[in-house]
């Protein structure tokens, strides 16, 4: 059976809330049902039927053809199944996501995968501002699923996450890791100040902007945690794993919290 | 009620009587294969029988780095207890003492099992608050700084269900320089099959025992009616030409496995026997009464 496909007919008339469009809640529904939910935040009152055309198939594999920024949380709550979006979409992809995997080709908003426990939540572009972060309030940022970027990450980048794996093919902003409660991140270049007020977790990179004096280095180390996330890698996304060194650099902090947490450098860096 | 033969060797048609065991395995890496053994070594140490040690312990087989979780030399160790408990107990204080201590190692489940044995989970305090966790690919591993770097290992390790210990065959020979021959030779097949281990130096018992003792106090003491130097008693299963008796023992992760390893060390020893003076093949049991598996030699002709 092929996929439960909207395809976009024109661009939103306003920002859309596709929380509704997951396989959890669209199973047993037919399509004129499908049509009627609501999806609009304004007063307009915006069906999917007013901005998509639905092509019935397998609610378990949900495809969005023709994205747009205003497309916001887009895979809410997913906790199996999988989501593909051809296009961008707005902020908070895959928010508080349990399971299963979203595929986006194009960019996100901010707040990608916040809150999101399990699951695989790529991007092909780039990501805005906190990808993997706390929303505002919230008590963690990404907490155990996987995010992998293909483009740049903006700043603050899993910013108060606390279980969970990042993955960015680009560079990502200015505070990458800020307020880390635990997980990984790997970028092959962060900005300024990353792991401000990190407690533990790991930020692996290749290059970055001014570190905070609230971090120590402890030499020069070969992990074999470092051997474990590469086989992680070597299944999860082939193309990440030459980002992790045999012998890293590193730097225990932020020393002004917890201090459990590390930036890893390769050794030559 | 010798009536059975295989390569001209007589074998009692009699069966090795085993008991259900918990049973747990785990990977052991380091940063070279010598290490890693070392390391399996010396968690395996002093792990004959449960009745004096604690556990029942010994290295199923060393594991190619390409296999191990983190892509270093490793060896694959079994434990046997009498019961989940006490194999919790045996795993944190063999893992504590003597993998946690040796350099470079690192510590992985070695099957899986819904009934979790804790591992890093307790191992995890003697990092007295240094101590992270990672959880990656669904597995949780913990990071303890030690002198030489970290020490990584798993969250916990499964509990083997339906496992198996005292699985045996007794060979009996002309002497016992010949009967050793044969013992190594029937160790070395039965070490080949997969997840089971020899707890015994060696993979060879040469005190086998009876249940009881005479003396208050004292749970088994020495299979009087194998003993070669008590023949010509009325309680000797010996026949005058026996001039020594070595058994091997074999504790598997099932009842096939046991069954398989004991097949192969019978096959081996029927093969090397006639050269070394090997005369009868026979098995221990209490009569049935004892253990729940029985391994009838007859079973173990093909």
């Amino acid at each position: 059976m092929s996929a439960l496909a909207f395809s976009l007919r024109e661009a939103p008339p306003e920002r859309l809330d596709l929380s509704p469009l997951t396989p959890g809640r669209l199973t047993g529904l037919t399509l004129p049902e499908i049509e009627r939910l609501p999806v609009g935040t304004t007063r307009l009152g915006v069906r999917v039927g007013d901005v998509f055309t639905v092509t019935a198939g397998n609610a378990g594999d949900i495809r969005l053809l023709g994205g747009s920024a205003r497309l916001d949380n887009v895979g809410r709550g997913l906790a199996a199944g999988r989501i593909t979006v051809e296009g961008d979409v707005g902020q908070r992809l895959g928010f508080a996501m349990a399971g299963g995997e979203i595929v986006v080709t194009g960019a996100a908003g901010p707040f990608a995968a916040s809150g999101a426990r399990g699951g695989t939540v790529r991007i092909g572009g780039d990501a805005d501002e906190r990808a993997g972060g706390a929303v505002h309030g919230a008590m963690a940022g990404l907490d155990g699923a996987t995010l992998i970027i293909g483009g740049r990450a903006g700043p603050r980048l899993g910013d108060r996450m606390r279980r969970g794996l990042i993955l960015v093919r680009g560079a990502a902003g200015d505070h990458a890791g800020a307020r880390m409660i635990a997980g990984t991140i790997l970028a092959p270049a962060v900005g300024r100040h990353p792991g401000i007020g990190m407690r533990r977790g790991t930020i692996l990179t290749s290059r970055h902007g001014g570190l905070l004096p609230t971090f120590v280095e402890t030499g020069r180390h070969d992990l074999v945690f470092l051997r474990l996330l590469r086989r992680t890698l070597d299944a999860l996304a082939p193309d990440f794993a030459d980002l992790v060194p045999a012998t890293v650099r590193r730097f225990a902090g932020d020393l002004a919290t917890l201090g459990k947490g590390e930036i890893l450098l390769p050794a030559d860096a | 009620m010798p009536d059975l033969s295989l390569n001209g060797i007589a074998l009692d048609d009699t069966f090795a009587e085993a008991f259900g065991m918990a049973a747990t395995a785990v990977v052991v890496t380091a940063d070279t294969a010598r290490w890693a053994g070392i390391a399996a070594a010396t968690m395996t140490g002093f792990a004959t029988s449960v009745i004096g040690c604690g556990a029942e312990a010994g290295i199923d087989r060393p594991v190619a780095a390409a296999e191990t979780p983190d892509g270093r030399p490793g060896v694959r160790v079994l434990l046997f207890g009498f019961d989940q408990k006490g194999l919790a107990g045996q795993l944190t204080r063999r893992l504590g003492q003597c993998v946690l201590t040796s350099p470079g190692s690192a510590c992985y489940a070695g099957t899986e099992g819904r009934t979790r044995l804790k591992m890093g989970a307790n191992l995890r305090y003697f990092a007295d608050g240094h101590q992270v966790a990672k959880r990656l690919g669904g597995r949780r591993y913990w990071r303890l700084p030690v002198m030489d770097g970290e020490f990584v290992c798993e969250h916990d390790t499964g509990l083997v269900e339906g496992a198996v210990g005292g699985g045996n065959l007794l060979l009996l020979g002309r002497n016992q320089p010949g009967t050793l021959a044969v013992a190594e030779i029937a160790a070395e097949a039965a070490r080949g099959v997969p997840d089971v281990i020899l707890p015994f130096p060696g993979g060879i018992v040469r005190s086998g025992s009876k249940v009881g003792s005479r003396y208050k106090g004292v749970i088994a003491s020495t299979n009087d009616a194998y003993c070669p130097s008590l023949k010509g008693r009325p309680g000797s299963a010996l026949a005058p030409e026996v001039g020594a008796v070595l058994e091997i023992v074999i504790d598997g992760l099932s009842a096939g496995a046991v069954q398989a390893s004991m097949r192969a060390a019978l096959h081996a020893a029927v093969a090397a026997g006639p050269a070394h003076g090997l005369l009868r093949v026979t098995a221990g049991n209490y009569g049935g009464k004892l253990g729940k598996f029985h391994f009838h030699l007859r079973d173990l002709l093909r």
